[in-house]
């Protein structure tokens, strides 16, 4: 509470310039403002690796109540994060408490971003800010909380974010003799987490691995920052994969380049889906899922294969939330079966691929 | 879309009169309830006795049925109206009862009437604690210890084997009544007998006192889509009924992780129970680990539904009738952005606080200590960006004097208790607490209040340090910023400098310090979103939509629900803004009670979900540039603003404020009465006990006496002599010339008669006189009110007519108003006049059938109307209006009538005749027709005599007459058989209590002695044993005559069933 008041701002790349108070790391950096909607949960959101590179706007406005907590593993894992790193370059958001509870928490949210060097700014308008990139789009910007240290807007979706998440040498997750590559592009801890707890080996490998000669029983895409088309080695090895008929899970970012692997085009959407709150309709039913999302790209479905069908629609914007092949058991699902953060409603596309292991 | 199976007629229960428990949320849920079917071509047949609500209004249901909500009278409308389906969800806990009840009867079978949503054995499920119990465990999940108890010796037996301290639960209970947590065998026993007289079955469960309460609402479709609304946590911790716990929304302490844990239990949980709707379910939180109980499942539309969806901004209850009718979830249209689906789980970019208001001060000898039964009679629900500025808006919206989390006039004695024990006054008892400079942690060890919120509160105090002794030119942008996000009123500002509020406004303005207006999307900005749900806050740079549209008029709404004023001034409201939407106005509505319909989306223009207070309407005011206000029909809170605004140079539409201060002024009013030639009763405003004597003397006991400062106790009381005057004045006021009393003579046996009207330009336009069957010294808000009048003489009338349009004309009245007369011997005195919609205006307009607030909003816009044909104010029918008294809620509060009103509802039935009128809306507030046995204590010689021929009525029918020694002496000596039964204090049998305790009484007539005693006497126990047992209790003669002379009529014949259509 002895933090003397030092201001910082977020500039965006259309010269709109928000001010509010600087916490978290004393330092400027730049990337692509998005904002997430979800009310809870910015521990698991910081750290999942589809934020890197993106300054993260909360819409929900209180936020460090419940603190951050401790860093105990459960099979090698971080058990309360998504990976080991905050992601996000930075934090907007409304009202910080400075003063957290919870039987869990081992230090403060502006601790935490001290100790992974993460910038936070406090006392915006976020939802200003908000109705500005939902208008206008996604759009560059920087935080300034240093004004004499110079800072440039970055355009991140030229970068391979994927490869800066992605591990650089396969770890294999032993469980039982069923096994799967799970294709690290920036995967989230609970999808490898799900299959543990199902008893499945994870033999988890970089986005670039040719795991073409892996004997496995199947292989799943996981998600990951940035745009799919950056990560051509990973869609090149899905359409190897996809000849050979192996089953093949897409989570997110590896619904877009399973669709692109399979001759389908991908767009970017004009400000994504950020939150836990989004309804998706499973075709040719009237059942309606809450799902965890968190994407700037999305599937083109109009350019969809004739032998791929449209699996899930969002119920809010009729974009493209999962594709499925009509004969081979490839399935893909834009937003995260795994939740954390989110609703776990469609977990049991988990169990789909299970019974599709070969 | 459906198409197969849809229903053509339904049925639907309402909740009927408002008591503490179940109030005014269920006309919000069964309105949006009616709208629903109507959108789908379907008949409606409402049963619901409540006249002041919406839902009875004509342009609502197609049938509606003022009767009582009751097994027998629901199945003669079934038969008569042969409805396909009906809804349960809508009514509450009454209407699930009676719904239940309709089903194990056979009675929905036997006429074939489908229940829609929700089917009963799943409402069985949820309200029976043992097949709860199992339906939880069955599938994995964990509910608290529980043991059920058929005796006061199988409880004991469980609470030992569970170990106190133990809960123990009512089945089937509203507000969780006689529930309790009870610390050892005695306090187990005593709980446990009361219990046994209200059900068969009781449960003994864990304690979970200082775990932390969260609540979820959850939807369900007949297609297994299931999702979760909104997620509430209480800031009381558990031990405190939810309905009188502090809550916001969403939760705030709880990390993702056990959030999204608790929303899949509820889902799951709510598809084992297969309901289809809305339910909510409440969970305890262990706030050490993750672990967690369910602790109970509503399978119905509840007040935190209510508060839900005027958090989230999510229709609810119309969302939950579509899906009970068999729409899927993604098949209905989110309505608030007109965009999206209905199947999604709203995000928040805001968060909502619920605060209870109490008026634990009304009763006498009620205990103000909060516990897990609910004492609360009304809500307010404040919106903002931080916790600091909704908790402190809040406080301010209960209208209670407080002006917020600080700046209050209120000395505790000893804080540790006040926080350990909580009462209504435990969140001013935490502000001074902090400021005496208590450790969160120990705040914490006394309180259970999860320490976020303590850390939160403590800020405000920070803020209060910062601002103290400030010069207010000395107060920076900055430091002004900080105060208003910290939830800083004008008021609290210029208390803390030494400024006037508006003082304070002035230089904040100048400082461009300014709230901006921020919209309820349900989706957090992500689309676009064409609503009209407002809020102010500090926490923001812009305003979400463009202001200051042209032909813009704000109404102020009522508030929060109390005694005194409820959903009756809802009704105005919302007919006014109804008035004003025809006329092509466009309507801005400025309330802040989560459990009404002027809140809903789609009732006005703009729906301000704000503050009542001077400096919020100014701010509105001053954003919207509106033609005027209209402050006439929210009741007291607008009546009182009227003047301030109008000194503030704003608009206010109807008759001027400087008349409704001419009314309201004893002083002023007193002349203009003078001048009128108008009688008044003698009064006087004195500032010596001296002075109070001699005209207490001169004008005769009794009189009635009011402080205008009261220090504790009942506000205003009826003295009968020198002692009692003094008395009083020691104990509860005190008098100097700053604090002057009124003392005006009280008229023993008058008459009190009221004239609801509605004037243009002083001249009276329309206009309807009730009377009431209660002599005067009860207030007209606990009174019996009849209409047309049915024992007032045709030259009273006349006067009374004559007097309203001598003051219409004098006030130069536009618009509502309401004056209380008290006649004796056709002489006609005025007791008050408000230039306000009253209480009872939905009541006139629905038995006369004349909208007297359409006419009034019409008028004030200067609308030329057609004059009323005379014959409309003369109908062949009988309309009555019976209050509904929530005693058996407030442990130890003293059952009976004065001059303070009491009442937390009301409801009206209509009849051909006066006695079928009355016992039917006697019936609807919870009567039943004695069948064997009636206990009698009727007071002094005068009332025994008076009573007389009434009792040799209940004699004649052949009930069993118990009766006190002196009334039963009296009643053998005339003829009467009655068998003496013994006062509770002397200890021997046959003796009152032991018969009430074995139900072997239906009815307690009590006629107290005196007017206003407050002594733990015979009497008071007699009748408090009464309402704890559930036994019937009337304790007015005229009352208790009119009952028995209705039960003489309708005991054989049984009661007629017609609705409102039929009277004509």
């Amino acid at each position: 509470m002895s933090n003397k008041i030092n201001t910082a701002k977020l500039v965006l790349e259309d010269g709109s310039e928000f001010t509010g108070i600087a916490f978290g790391y004393n330092r400027n950096t730049n990337g692509e403002v998005v904002f997430n909607t979800g009310m809870v949960g910015y521990p698991e959101t910081m750290t999942d690796p589809s934020y890197c590179g993106q300054i993260l706007v909360c819409t929900f406005p209180l936020i460090g109540n419940y603190g951050v907590p401790g860093y105990e593993r459960e099979n090698g894992l971080l058990k309360y994060f998504e990976s080991e790193e905050i992601h996000c370059r930075a934090l907007i958001i409304s009202d910080y408490s400075h003063n957290y509870s919870h039987w869990n928490a081992k230090r403060s949210l502006d601790d935490w971003m001290k100790e992974h060097k993460i910038p936070g700014v406090y006392g915006i308008d976020t939802r200003m800010l908000t109705r500005k990139l939902r208008e206008k789009g996604t759009m560059l910007g920087k935080v300034v909380v240093n004004e004499n240290e110079p800072i440039d807007f970055e355009d991140i979706n030229k970068l391979d974010l994927a490869g800066q998440v992605s591990i650089k040498h396969p770890v294999e997750y032993s469980r039982s003799k069923k096994r799967i590559i799970l294709v690290d592009c920036g995967t989230k801890n609970n999808i490898i987490q799900a299959f543990l707890k199902r008893d499945i080996t994870v033999i988890r490998v970089p986005y670039n691995y040719d795991f073409s000669q892996e004997k496995v029983n199947g292989v799943l895409i996981s998600n990951g920052p940035g745009d799919p088309k950056m990560c051509k080695t990973t869609i090149e090895n899905t359409r190897k994969a996809m000849r050979s008929g192996i089953p093949i899970l897409g989570v997110c970012l590896g619904s877009q380049i399973m669709a692109l692997a399979a001759g389908a085009d991908t767009y970017k959407l004009k400000y994504g889906h950020r939150g836990h709150n989004q309804p998706c309709n499973e075709m040719g039913t009237k059942r309606c899922y809450i799902t965890s999302q968190n994407h700037g790209y999305a599937v083109n479905s109009e350019t969809l294969p004739e032998d791929w069908r449209e699996w899930f629609v969002n119920d809010n914007d009729g974009t493209n939330e999962g594709i499925i092949h009509i004969s081979k058991p490839f399935f893909a699902a834009q937003f995260h079966p795994e939740a954390s953060p989110g609703p776990d409603d469609t977990e049991f596309i988990f169990d789909m691929f299970l019974r599709a292991l070969k | 879309m459906i198409k197969r199976g849809k229903p053509k007629k339904v049925l639907i229960l309402g909740s009927g009169a408002l008591q503490i428990g179940q109030a005014g949320e269920f006309d919000y849920s069964g309105s949006q309830a009616i709208k629903a079917l109507k959108e789908d071509g379907i008949t409606s047949v409402l049963i619901n006795p409540n006249i002041a609500t919406i839902q009875t209004s004509e342009d609502f249901a197609d049938k509606v049925y003022f009767l009582p909500i009751q097994v027998d009278f629901v199945e003669k409308i079934i038969q008569k109206e042969e409805p396909d389906s009906i809804l349960l969800q809508f009514g509450g806990q009454t209407a699930l009862n009676v719904g239940v009840e309709l089903y194990e009867k056979g009675i929905l079978k036997k006429y074939n009437v489908k229940v829609l949503g929700t089917q009963v054995e799943a409402i069985q499920a949820t309200e029976d604690r043992l097949i709860f119990g199992n339906k939880v465990t069955e599938i994995g999940l964990k509910i608290a210890i529980s043991k059920t108890a058929k005796n006061p010796e199988e409880a004991v037996a469980a609470a030992e084997k569970i170990g106190f301290p133990v809960m123990v639960r009512i089945a089937y209970a509203l507000g969780g009544l006689g529930s309790g947590i009870v610390n050892n065998k005695n306090e187990l026993l005593e709980k446990a007998t009361r219990a046994f007289s209200f059900t068969n079955q009781i449960l003994i469960e864990e304690s979970l006192y200082g775990w932390k309460e969260v609540e979820y609402e959850i939807v369900r479709d007949k297609f297994n889509n299931c999702i979760t609304i909104c997620s509430m946590e209480n800031i009381d911790p558990m031990g405190i009924h939810t309905g009188d716990s502090v809550v916001i929304a969403p939760v705030q302490t709880l990390s993702a992780s056990e959030n999204f844990k608790l929303r899949s239990i509820g889902i799951k949980l709510i598809r084992h129970l297969e309901i289809i709707g809305e339910c909510n379910i409440q969970y305890a939180l262990d706030p050490n680990s993750d672990d967690y109980r369910i602790i109970e499942v509503n399978a119905r539309l509840s007040r935190s539904s209510a508060l839900a969806s005027k958090a989230t901004g999510y229709p609810l209850a119309f969302i939950a009738t579509k899906l009970a009718l068999g729409y899927a979830l993604n098949e209905v249209v989110n309505i608030i952005t007109q965009e999206t689906s209905a199947c999604f789980e709203p995000a928040l970019d805001y968060v909502a606080l619920k605060f209870p208001r109490w008026d634990l001060q009304k009763f006498r000898q009620v205990s103000t200590q909060l516990g897990s039964e609910m004492k609360s009679v009304g809500e307010v629900m404040s919106l903002g960006r931080s916790f600091e500025e909704v908790l402190q808006k809040a406080i301010r919206m209960l209208d209670i004097g407080m002006n917020g989390f600080v700046g209050n006039n209120i000395v505790f004695e000893d804080l540790d208790t006040e926080l350990s024990k909580p009462t209504d006054k435990r969140i001013y008892a935490i502000a001074d607490a902090l400021r005496e400079g208590y450790t969160i942690d120990r705040i914490y060890e006394l309180t259970k209040i999860t320490k976020w919120f303590l850390y939160k509160m403590q800020n405000i105090i920070e803020a209060e340090k910062k601002l103290k002794g400030k010069r207010l030119n000395d107060i920076s942008v900055n430091l002004m910023r900080e105060a208003k996000m910290n939830g800083f009123s004008d008021i609290q500002i210029g208390q803390l400098t030494d400024t006037s509020e508006l003082e304070v406004r002035i230089y904040r303005k100048a400082l461009d310090v300014i709230p901006v207006v921020k919209q309820i999307d349900t989706l957090a900005a992500e689309y676009p979103a064409q609503t009209n749900y407002l809020y102010l806050t500090y926490h923001g740079r812009e305003n979400d939509i463009p202001l200051g549209q042209k032909n813009q008029i704000i109404v102020l709404g009522s508030g929060a629900y109390r005694i005194g004023s409820s959903v009756e001034f809802d009704w105005c409201c919302v007919n006014a803004v109804m008035t004003l939407n025809k006329l092509e106005y466009n309507t801005i509505m400025i309330n802040c009670n989560p459990e009404t319909v002027s809140t809903d989306y789609d009732i006005c223009d703009k729906l301000y979900f704000e503050q009542l207070t001077f400096e919020r309407v100014l701010d509105i005011y001053d954003k919207e540039c509106p033609e005027g206000i209209i402050i006439s029909m929210g009741g007291q809170i607008p009546n009182n603003l009227a003047l301030k605004l109008h000194n503030a140079g704003i608009n206010i539409l109807g008759t001027s404020p400087l008349q409704i201060d001419n009314a309201e002024d004893r002083h002023k009013f007193s002349q203009i009465l003078d001048r009128l030639e108008v009688d008044q009763p003698e009064w006087e405003e004195l500032t010596s006990l001296k002075e109070a004597k001699e005209f207490a003397r001169k004008v005769d006991y009794p009189v009635l006496i009011r402080p205008s400062y009261v220090l504790s106790g009942a506000a205003m009381s009826i003295v009968l002599s020198d002692d009692e005057l003094e008395e009083y004045l020691r104990k509860a006021s005190e008098i100097s010339h700053d604090h002057p009393v009124v003392i005006s003579k009280f008229i023993t046996d008058g008459k009190e008669i009221e004239a609801d009207a509605v004037a243009e330009n002083g001249n009276l336009f329309c206009y309807a006189i009730s009377e009431h069957v209660e002599n005067a010294g009860v207030h007209s808000g606990d009174a019996t009110i009849v209409l047309p009048p049915q024992r007032t003489y045709l030259e009273t009338m006349r006067r009374i007519k004559i007097i309203t349009k001598e003051i219409a004309k004098e006030l130069n009245i536009t618009g509502p108003f309401n004056i209380q007369f008290i006649a004796k011997d056709n002489e006609v005195k005025v007791i008050e006049c408000n230039l306000r919609a009253s209480r009872s205006f939905p009541f006139v307009s629905k038995v006369l059938k004349i909208n007297f607030i359409e006419i009034a909003t019409k008028l004030i816009m200067g609308e030329k109307i057609p004059k009323l044909d005379k014959s409309s104010f003369d109908v062949d029918y009988v309309g009555v209006k019976a209050p509904q008294f929530s005693f058996t809620r407030l442990k130890g509060s003293d059952p009976i009538l004065g001059v303070e009103m009491a009442s937390t509802g009301e409801v009206a039935c209509l009849g051909d005749d006066f006695n079928e009128a009355f016992l039917k809306s006697f019936l609807s507030t919870g009567y039943r027709i004695p069948k064997r046995s009636i206990m009698l204590s009727t007071g002094t010689l005068k009332d025994k005599a008076d009573f007389f021929n009434e009792t040799k009525m209940l004699y004649e029918m052949g009930l069993k007459l118990y009766a006190t020694k002196g009334s039963a002496k009296f009643l053998n000596e005339h003829g009467i058989k009655a068998e003496v039964l013994n006062w509770p204090l002397e200890d021997l049998e046959p003796n009152v209590m032991t018969y009430l305790n074995e139900s072997k009484i239906d009815l307690v007539i009590n006629i107290p002695k005196s007017h206003e005693k407050d002594e733990l006497d015979n009497d008071y126990i007699i009748r408090r044993k009464a309402v704890d047992m559930n036994v019937n209790l009337i304790t007015n003669i005229q009352v208790a005559k009119r009952f028995v002379k209705s039960l003489v009529r309708f005991r054989t014949e049984g009661l007629p069933v017609k609705s409102w259509d039929e009277y004509n």
